[in-house]
């Protein structure tokens, strides 16, 4: 049993397993003997328009949606998804960030700029007791060898600072990929290098 | 055992757990995964009707056999199968029958924002509500026993956040599936008018029966009463019962389970315990108005919107002046963030057509599908979409409005699924009616925008087993298409399609194209891995020609040539054909 209360948000770009990220935080929080609620937005993501998934977790959750200045943890798959669900952020709360760029077709076709230096950016903006890391989640999967992994990377940082054993975390993995049992040590592995990358 | 589950999954849990036999559905976001997840009990018949009015009947037939029958939809497919709903109110049931309706308050995915429980209220037929996947699993299993009890079907209607939320269920042990006896009864299932009139009495008297046993027995509406603070009193159900726990964590709430039909003395007894009502309800004033004309005092609709969905924090802003929390940024001082709007994959099949269309310039009536992002830039090739089956006949209407005229400039568009959804009964009336209008079907063997469901055309059904497969051509046909009028086209061969529109527009009766090829993201049309369009940098002219298609996979490189994404590019050849200086060139080819 924990004492874990957590609202994350997970933004990223359809494709980039954020749907299979939240479903392992709801397995992990039930492994803790939580209850949880997790949201996802169905329909366009397959498109490669901008996806959200809410996560929330503690000793009874009413709403799934978390609203703007309550999230405690933000994992932002994408730079420019960092700054699009910013204001999600509490004050104080931890907002992860993938130095991935995606370029949107507005952004391909020229018709907008990306925004440079976006980490930066979020630093300069970002009150005193707000942390931001950001890492190459998407270059670690590729040295591990699929880009699908992206997601657990991300995982692996975060739980540098949910407090939760572990061999829970992998208990978890192991359990939402037990119908795919080969990618298992794949993602055990994103896992550990995430959460070395994340500290 | 407790498992986490999205709501729909939950629903065909509880439908599971209750024994259904039979389930027929039409895909249709937020309620899809409902029948996907019957489909993965075996022991259950389970399968995509070509609409949903189809999926109605067909249950209604397995319930009056005596079977346990389930009916899943988006709200406006309630509209597909109102006609059975209405009468089949009056017949009841025999085996428990439950019609499960998901609302998308927000259109996440849908062309409108209607409200299902005015449904419930004008079919005379309960309705149950649920705010979470343990509720979904909860009331789906109780609406059967509902169902045979008061010989009634049962509506289930969901939200996109209880549809598309995991949380946590219980699981319970299926009771197994049996079939009823049946008896002939014609006084009961036969509904002409010296029956109707009998049964109309009986279901006003079922309605009262209904209201007098919930107010006796709060469970057997699924009503819960939690009284905490009484200074203010929330009446409310489904989704926004949840946001109002965390918005006013201590106020009174009356939940309500079946949100049709109401508990009059239960809420008057609510009502008369807490010193301000309000009901929370999003959409429609449907509690309101009821217990306004219960003559109880309350405020609703002149506090929360008639649109979108709520949140928290919107009802904290009009109950509490709780500070709003802050935020970690200070958002003015970030980039704006550029858009990502959904666009049709790399490889769609749509997309060639809809160039063609947009270089023909003519006038596009649409229809609901992926396709339906052809409105958008920078095609921007449809001018009307209404509902499933509509491109058809307002392609039909135009011909009449115009005598004819219109019918060489304007052609309707449909996807395959939608066709034989609603369509085929529209190009029945054109051909009978003789218009002369251009229907183009946009055959790319799925049911793309709700996630790949198969449907007569596809040679499958919903558990992936080989099907009969409706021909599309000798449909048309049979129909009174004439043969030489229907012309298959490849759609990445825009320059062929665009002639063979032209010459079908100029036609005096009414023909079809059906532009063939599969789906990018389905087996069938998938590219080989490590195939993909070449680009030969020495003929490319940078005339930018190939960028305007908006192909995910054709990016534009800072000097104006394009780059192809190896990971993404389906090599169709699109690009190819656009291309007139022969700078692209198809992977795989000599
Ligand atoms: S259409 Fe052909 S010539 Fe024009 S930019 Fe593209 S590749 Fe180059
Ligand atoms: S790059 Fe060309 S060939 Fe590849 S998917 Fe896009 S349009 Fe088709």
């Amino acid at each position: 049993m924990g004492n874990l209360e957590a609202s994350i948000v997970l933004a990223g770009v359809g494709g980039q397993g954020t749907l299979i990220a939240g479903k392992l935080l709801g397995i992990l929080a039930l492994k803790l003997g939580l209850d949880v609620k997790v949201s996802e937005v169905h329909g366009m993501s397959q498109r490669g328009g901008s996806v959200i998934t809410y996560v929330k977790i503690g000793e009874e959750v009413h709403s799934p949606i978390i609203e703007d200045g309550t999230a405690d943890y933000i994992l932002a798959f994408e730079q420019v998804e960092s700054v699009r669900w910013a204001s999600l952020l509490k004050d104080g709360g931890v907002m992860i960030i993938n130095n991935q760029q995606i370029e949107s077709l507005p952004v391909l076709m020229g018709q907008v700029e990306y925004p440079k230096n976006i980490a930066e950016s979020m630093r300069k903006a970002a009150s005193k007791e707000t942390k931001i890391v950001d890492l190459d989640a998407f270059d670690i999967a590729m040295e591990i060898g699929t880009s699908k992994v992206v997601n657990i990377v991300m995982l692996g940082a975060l739980s540098n600072y949910l407090g939760v054993d572990e061999n829970i975390w992998k208990e978890a993995i192991e359990e939402a990929f037990a119908a795919k049992p080969k990618t298992i040590p794949g993602n055990i592995k994103a896992f550990e290098k995430g959460r070395e990358a994340g500290a | 055992m407790k498992e986490i589950m999205l709501g729909n999954e939950a629903v065909a849990r509880g439908a599971y757990e209750a024994g259904v036999k039979f389930v027929s559905s039409y895909p249709g976001t937020p309620s899809t995964e409902i029948t996907e997840t019957i489909a993965k009990y075996d022991e259950i018949a389970c399968e995509w009707a070509p609409n949903e009015k189809v999926g109605a009947e067909a249950a209604i037939g397995a319930s009056i056999r005596g079977a346990r029958a389930m009916t899943c939809m988006k709200h406006v497919g309630m509209n597909v199968c109102a006609d059975p709903l209405f009468t089949v109110s009056y017949s009841g049931v025999n085996g428990g029958l439950v019609f499960c309706v998901a609302d998308d308050p927000g259109m996440h995915s849908s062309q409108n924002e209607q409200d299902s429980r005015n449904y419930a209220r004008a079919a005379k037929v309960p309705m149950l509500e649920p705010s979470d996947s343990m509720e979904c699993k909860k009331f789906t299993k109780y609406a059967f026993e509902l169902s045979e009890k008061y010989d009634t079907p049962v509506i289930v209607r969901l939200h996109t956040r209880v549809s598309h939320s995991r949380s946590i269920v219980h699981l319970g042990d299926p009771t197994p599936i049996t079939v009823k006896e049946y008896t002939k009864d014609p006084k009961k299932y036969v509904m002409m008018p010296a029956n109707a009139i009998g049964k109309h009495v009986v279901v006003e008297d079922r309605t009262r029966k209904i209201i007098n046993d919930c107010d006796d027995d709060l469970n057997v509406g699924m009503h819960k009463i939690e009284y905490r603070d009484t200074k203010l009193g929330i009446i409310t159900a489904g989704a926004a019962y949840q946001y109002v726990r965390d918005a006013v964590p201590n106020a009174s709430v009356l939940k309500l389970g079946m949100v049709w039909p109401l508990p009059k003395r239960t809420i008057k007894e609510f009502a008369s315990r807490v010193d301000r009502l309000v009901i929370v309800e999003e959409l429609d004033p449907f509690l309101e108005t009821e217990i306004k004309a219960m003559g109880i005092k309350c405020e609703g609709k002149e506090l929360f919107t008639l649109l979108g969905e709520y949140t928290a924090r919107l009802i904290r802003k009009r109950l509490t002046d709780k500070p709003i929390p802050k935020s970690a940024f200070d958002v003015t001082e970030l980039p704006l963030p550029p858009g990502r709007p959904p666009v049709l994959c790399a490889g769609c099949p749509h997309k060639g057509l809809f160039l063609a269309l947009h270089r023909l310039g003519v006038n596009v009536m649409g229809d609901i599908g992926c396709y339906t992002l052809g409105a958008l830039p920078p095609m921007q090739a449809v001018d009307a979409v209404i509902c499933m089956g509509a491109s058809v006949g307002m392609a039909h209407g135009v011909d009449k409005a115009t005598d004819g005229e219109d019918s060489k400039n304007t052609v309707g568009v449909i996807g395959d699924s939608t066709f034989l959804h609603s369509g085929i009964t529209n190009l029945m009336n054109a051909v009978y009616n003789q218009s002369k209008m251009t229907l183009i079907i946009l055959d790319n063997s799925i049911t793309g925008m709700t996630g790949h469901q198969q449907n007569p055309s596809t040679g499958y059904n919903i558990r992936l087993e080989a099907a009969p497969q409706v021909s599309l051509e000798m449909l048309c046909q049979s129909v009174g298409v004439l043969p030489e009028a229907i012309r298959v086209i490849d759609p990445v061969d825009t320059y062929e399609a665009q002639k063979v529109i032209k010459e079908e527009l100029e036609r005096d009766a009414v023909s079809v194209i059906i532009a063939r090829r599969p789906c990018a993201l389905i087996p069938t049309g998938r590219a080989v891995k490590g195939i993909n369009v070449e680009v030969d940098y020495e003929k490319c002219m940078k005339c930018g020609a190939c960028a305007r298609i908006m192909c995910p996979a054709l990016i534009m490189g800072k000097d104006k040539t394009p780059v192809i994404d190896t990971e993404t590019c389906n090599n169709c050849g699109l690009c190819v054909n656009i291309c007139k200086f022969d700078a692209l060139k198809k992977g795989g080819e000599a």
